[in-house]
């Protein structure tokens, strides 16, 4: 195991150094496919048991406090619809950055996640305020676009001020078993993501798990997607039918522990899609605490995909402080 | 900053324990005819809990007696009838369900996630389960009308409490015989408890009969001469006086005594699923289980890879107040087993087998045993060859599936045993040479009522659950 | 009760996908006792009530085939529970609708009861007595185990309109199949009161579906139903048992045939056998 004196972040030009010495299983098509064809096996009955297991710890009181306001600094608040206006963007900025208007001391969320065409509304609207841009682009949701299209969209949304690019996978590419295509494609919108001043937007890479179907597949993708640089891995787009889960999320927990293992870089993930309520989010946070432990228990390296979960930890938080259940009237709706 | 736990305690007032209980005999609490009492204690804080009756001879006489009267009409009922019986217990024990739970975490010290998620709900089952074969008995494949034996004589042990009960009353009851069944010493609070359940369903007076007591009123029942069967769950040594004692009588006996079960991971298993399987194996209900994967075999080739995982995995087990909802681990049982497990402790590192455990603070009050894990095993150990009873692991090598097979097989005990392999072909080749009458592939300490239990060899003999759990009640 | 007070009659209704609509058709028939006497309006289901009553069953079949056999046996034991509970109306409707004494129908509905405990005891069981490990002669690991049919069309027993209802519909879903059932057309209303039952007892909606008419109407086209597959012709004629028999060929659907038949008679395995396919699993043994 590292110590964490050695760690490197995955956006740290140092990792590109670790990561060179993993250049022998990505060299070919074949030599990728034989690294994770060689990944333990993933047992879904003992996977989702540990995740139901993991799922009954009780967080009361001080605790509870404590995960909802860590719970809320996590929120990638999204905004993802055909709908979206300049109006609903810069609405959600505002709850992002004073998410309770009538308790000042609630925590702003960690990033607001649009469409590449809403960054630069959202990063006026955000302007000084610390909170991040994130934007999803690669022809999202679908991902179902010639790769100089992805990049370009990449590039836009970065030179729009995005500080974090969410990207798809190709699902089509991986499903037919065409690794090194996935990998080469994460590797050239991590290069699209890099700024004029050398700085880049950090990059989350979205697996679509809904549709990968396996455990096994949702491990090796998240083996190839931190190969190719990946800062951040992400289940899903909250498109499909099935997004996160306790399941699928604790797999990928357990590939950035044992990536950093193995290479020394510290990768995120990013739970995304279905996550609603306080329950499911501090369900999340136990999941990371028990398997990855307190350095991972940080916005920089935990982040919640979500809309309306941040209106539920606000009620969950005035209930806490007043003592009375609150109820829908009593937090903003933007 | 870290995320530390709360405290979050079960509600301890959802059960309503008496100071004193008398024993069940004929449908009503008495006293022990001779007015010997005994304390049980809670093991995790040794608060006196209640006093309870010490039956003697003559008490196991009345109780004897108040079963054979009670099987005549009990074993005339239509199938039924009886069904009906056992379903109305199966779903009162679902209702009175958490109150259970938190009675069998104060008495026995296991934590309230496993009463309330684990023996609770296979008690209500098991109960389910025999009810319903219970007018289907000429479907067994034991003739089209089998008879029941008796008068049963049960003792159970302390490590499943009403589980354990479950797994005797259930189809003995179902198959028309009455019962008598001594609870452990340590832990009798539940099975009087039951004795109110039976109350609530209206169970005839007489068809189960409680007395609690210490190994003289065991070995009492089962020497009793009207009693027809006897079933015990417990250790082996006992086991096997039991076994002298019903030599050359008519009695039927079923014996589920204790293990030393191998756990064996092979370099291509599920790894993290198989460090959780290990965690299950041993260290579920601290390790007081007959089943329990206390000798772990791991392949060369992965050994430091699954050892660090381990030791990374138990270093999150939470130890502690057993009412307390996040606690993994609880209390040993008693002081007396507290002691076995560090002397058994102490023989490895004597023995030169080196000794590790996560840092955890251990209360000051009560039994309490660390997660502890000894690498560097042989087969000569004491602690590779002894049941610990205890969150002991034995770590031992090998290098090829026959060698596995070898030392998996190389102990006195055949109870059960583990495979971590995605190889389907080796799972089943494995199973086919392991000795043991449970074989977890993939998973560990899963239970069911449907699924026949129970050992080979030293073990034990005789099933427990499913169809094959009627035979030890049916005159065939 | 006071007598002037006007009693309040209800409107019979079916029972599919969990919901209790009117008939499609609109169509009602006037149900009497046998000795003529009004009882009420039932609904006189059509072929697009039966075309939609198997669309619930087929959406039901995939839970509740995947349903635990435990977690199917502790929902029929709660249909027990339910219908003990509503023993008095049931008690009534069945003394009205088969001419019974109160006394006769009492021992009717508590048979049904007890018909559902029997059947809530086997579905973890039948399985284990039909199933079978085979001891092939080569490396072979070889199950075989049960599993459920499908959809399974039920044409109830025309003058045992609850103890025969229910004893043949029970055996069908406890394996996990799921049900349309053509009621007995004289005597409908038992059958639909027990709809009220199901509904209440933890039972997804769509395992049974309930509808009362004319099994000579319905029964045909879920005979040639491709999306059915089996039919219990117990409440069918000879003349209609032998068409429907011949148009369920069309699909090979398993055909339970009609027969003589003691309700009061302890069941046995073979309504649990008719609707399961054995499926047998052959692995290597090797290292």
């Amino acid at each position: 195991m590292q110590t964490p004196g050695h760690l490197t972040p995955a956006y740290s030009p140092q990792a590109a150094e670790r990561l060179a010495s993993m250049a022998d299983v990505t060299a070919s098509d074949a030599a990728l496919r034989r690294f994770l064809h060689g990944l333990p096996g993933v047992d879904a009955v003992g996977l989702e048991g540990r995740a139901a297991t993991l799922g009954t710890r009780s967080i009361k009181t001080t605790a509870k406090a404590y995960a909802i306001d860590l719970a809320i600094s996590m929120i990638d608040l999204t905004t993802l619809e055909g709908a979206d206006t300049p109006g609903k963007v810069r609405a959600l900025c505002a709850k992002g950055v004073n998410p309770d208007p009538t308790d000042r001391t609630a925590p702003k969320v960690a990033a607001i996640c649009v469409y590449p065409d809403m960054v630069k509304t959202a990063k006026e609207a955000l302007d000084g305020s610390g909170i991040h841009v994130a934007s999803v682009a690669t022809a999202f949701p679908a991902g179902r676009a010639a790769l100089p299209v992805k990049l370009a969209d990449t590039a836009d949304a970065v030179a729009a001020g995005a500080d974090e690019i969410d990207m798809v996978i190709d699902r089509g590419a991986f499903l037919s078993g065409r690794y090194l295509q996935v990998f080469e494609e994460i590797k050239a919108v991590k290069a699209a993501c890099a700024r004029p001043d050398g700085t880049a937007a950090h990059l989350k890479v979205i697996f679509e798990n809904g549709e990968l179907a396996t455990y096994d597949n949702i491990r090796r993708v998240s083996w190839l997607s931190m190969l190719a640089g990946a800062d951040f891995i992400k289940t899903s787009t909250g498109k499909v039918a099935v997004n996160a889960t306790p399941p699928n999320t604790l797999l990928m927990l357990e590939a950035v522990r044992d990536f950093r293992d193995a290479t020394g870089v510290q990768v995120g993930v990013k739970p995304a899609g279905g996550i609603r309520t306080t329950k499911d989010a501090i369900k999340y946070l136990v999941m990371v605490n028990e398997t990855l432990g307190a350095e991972w228990l940080t916005p920089e390296w935990f982040r919640f995909g979500a809309s309306s979960l941040l209106n539920d930890l606000l009620m969950q938080r005035q209930k806490l402080s007043t003592g009375r259940y609150s109820g829908p009237d009593y937090v903003t709706v933007d | 900053m870290a995320f530390e736990y709360a405290p979050a305690p079960e509600s301890r007032s959802v059960v309503d324990i008496a100071p004193s209980y008398g024993l069940f005999v004929d449908g009503e609490f008495r006293p022990a005819e001779d007015g010997k009492v005994f304390k049980t204690v809670s093991p995790s804080s040794e608060e006196v809990l209640s006093e309870v009756a010490q039956a003697g001879q003559s008490d196991v006489d009345a109780a004897v007696r108040a079963a054979r009267k009670a099987f005549e009409k009990w074993s005339a009922l239509p199938g039924a009838e009886r069904a009906k019986y056992l379903f109305r217990i199966a779903r009162i024990i679902q209702e009175r369900s958490r109150e259970l739970a938190v009675l069998e975490s104060l008495d026995n010290g296991k934590p309230i996630r496993e009463s309330r998620d684990a023996d609770l709900p296979l008690v209500a089952a098991h109960f389910f389960y025999y009810a319903g074969w219970a007018d289907k008995l000429g479907h067994a494949g034991f003739g089209s009308d089998p008879k029941p034996l008796g008068v049963a004589g049960q003792v159970i042990p302390w490590n499943f409490p009403l589980l354990m009960l479950a797994w005797k009353i259930a189809p003995a009851l179902a198959c028309g015989n009455t019962v008598v069944l001594k609870p452990a010493e340590t832990t009798p609070l539940s099975a009087l408890f039951f004795a109110d359940i039976c109350r609530q369903a209206g169970l005839p007076k007489g068809v189960v009969n409680i007395l609690t007591g210490d190994g003289s009123t065991g070995a009492a029942l089962v020497a009793h001469p009207d009693v027809n069967k006897v079933a015990f769950t417990g250790s082996t040594e006992v086991g096997k006086a039991i076994a002298r004692t019903v030599a050359g009588t008519e009695k039927k006996l079923t014996l589920e005594l204790g293990g030393k079960a191998a756990n064996i991971v092979f370099e291509d298993a599920p790894i993290d699923q198989a460090v959780e399987g290990i965690v299950n194996g041993i260290f579920f209900n601290q390790g007081h289980v007959c089943c329990a994967g206390s000798r772990l075999l791991v392949q060369e080739s992965v050994q430091d890879e699954l050892l660090e995982a381990l030791k990374r995995r138990m270093s999150t087990l939470r130890v502690g107040d057993p009412l307390d909802k996040n606690t993994d681990i609880g209390a040993i049982n008693s002081a007396e087993q507290l002691a076995r497990i560090k002397s058994l402790a102490d023989s490895g590192e004597a023995e030169g087998a080196e000794r590790w455990a996560p840092r955890c603070e251990l209360p000051s009050t009560g039994y309490w045993f660390a997660p502890t894990l000894f690498t560097g095993v042989t087969q000569a150990h004491r602690i590779a060859r002894e049941e610990i009873f205890g969150p002991v692991l034995s770590v031992l090598t090998f290098r090829t599936p026959a060698e596995a097979v070898e030392k998996a097989n190389n102990t006195p005990y055949g109870l059960s045993a583990g495979i971590w392999t995605e190889k389907g072909s080796r799972i089943l080749w494995m199973a086919d040479k392991l000795r043991a009458g449970v074989v977890w592939a993939n998973t560990f300490n899963k239970f069911d009522p449907t699924s026949p239990f129970g050992g080979y060899k030293e073990s034990g003999f005789g099933r427990e659950g499913g169809r094959h759990g009627l035979e030890a009640y049916l005159n065939v | 009760m006071s007598e002037s007070r006007l009693g309040v009659f209800k409107t019979y209704k079916l029972f599919v996908g969990g919901k209790f609509p009117r008939s499609e058709s609109g169509r009602v028939y006037e149900v009497t006792d046998p000795k003529g006497n009004w009882l009420a309006n039932a609904p006189l289901a059509s072929r697009k009530d039966a075309r939609d009553a198997v669309v619930a069953a087929r959406k039901a079949f995939g839970g509740w085939s995947g349903a635990t056999a435990y977690n199917r046996g502790q929902i029929l034991y709660r249909i027990a529970e339910m219908l003990e509970g509503r023993r008095e109306q049931f008690v009534r409707e069945v003394a009205e609708a088969e001419g019974l004494s109160r006394s006769k129908a009492a021992a009717v509905v508590d048979a049904a009861v007890d018909r559902w405990v029997w059947y809530a005891g086997w579905t973890d069981k039948i399985g284990q007595i039909a199933g079978a490990a085979n001891p092939v002669a080569g490396p072979y690991f070889n199950l075989s185990t049960t599993e459920p049919t499908g959809v399974v069309a039920v044409l109830a027993p025309q003058e045992s309109s609850f103890l025969g209802l229910v004893s043949v519909l029970a055996p069908v879903i406890a394996t996990g199949n799921t049900a349309v059932v053509v009621t007995s057309e004289r005597s409908p209303l038992p059958a639909l009161s027990l709809g009220e039952v199901l509904a209440t007892s933890d039972l997804p909606g769509g395992v049974v579906n309930v509808l009362s008419g004319k099994a000579a109407e319905m029964g045909p086209h879920l005979a040639a139903h491709g999306d059915v597959n089996a039919i219990d012709l117990t409440g069918a004629d000879a003349e209609l048992a032998t068409a429907l028999e011949t148009a369920a060929a069309d699909n090979l659907k398993r055909v339970l045939r009609p027969r003589d038949e003691d309700w009061s008679a302890e069941p046995g395995t073979d309504r649990l056998l008719a609707f399961l396919e054995t499926k047998t699993v052959w692995h290597p043994i090797g290292v």
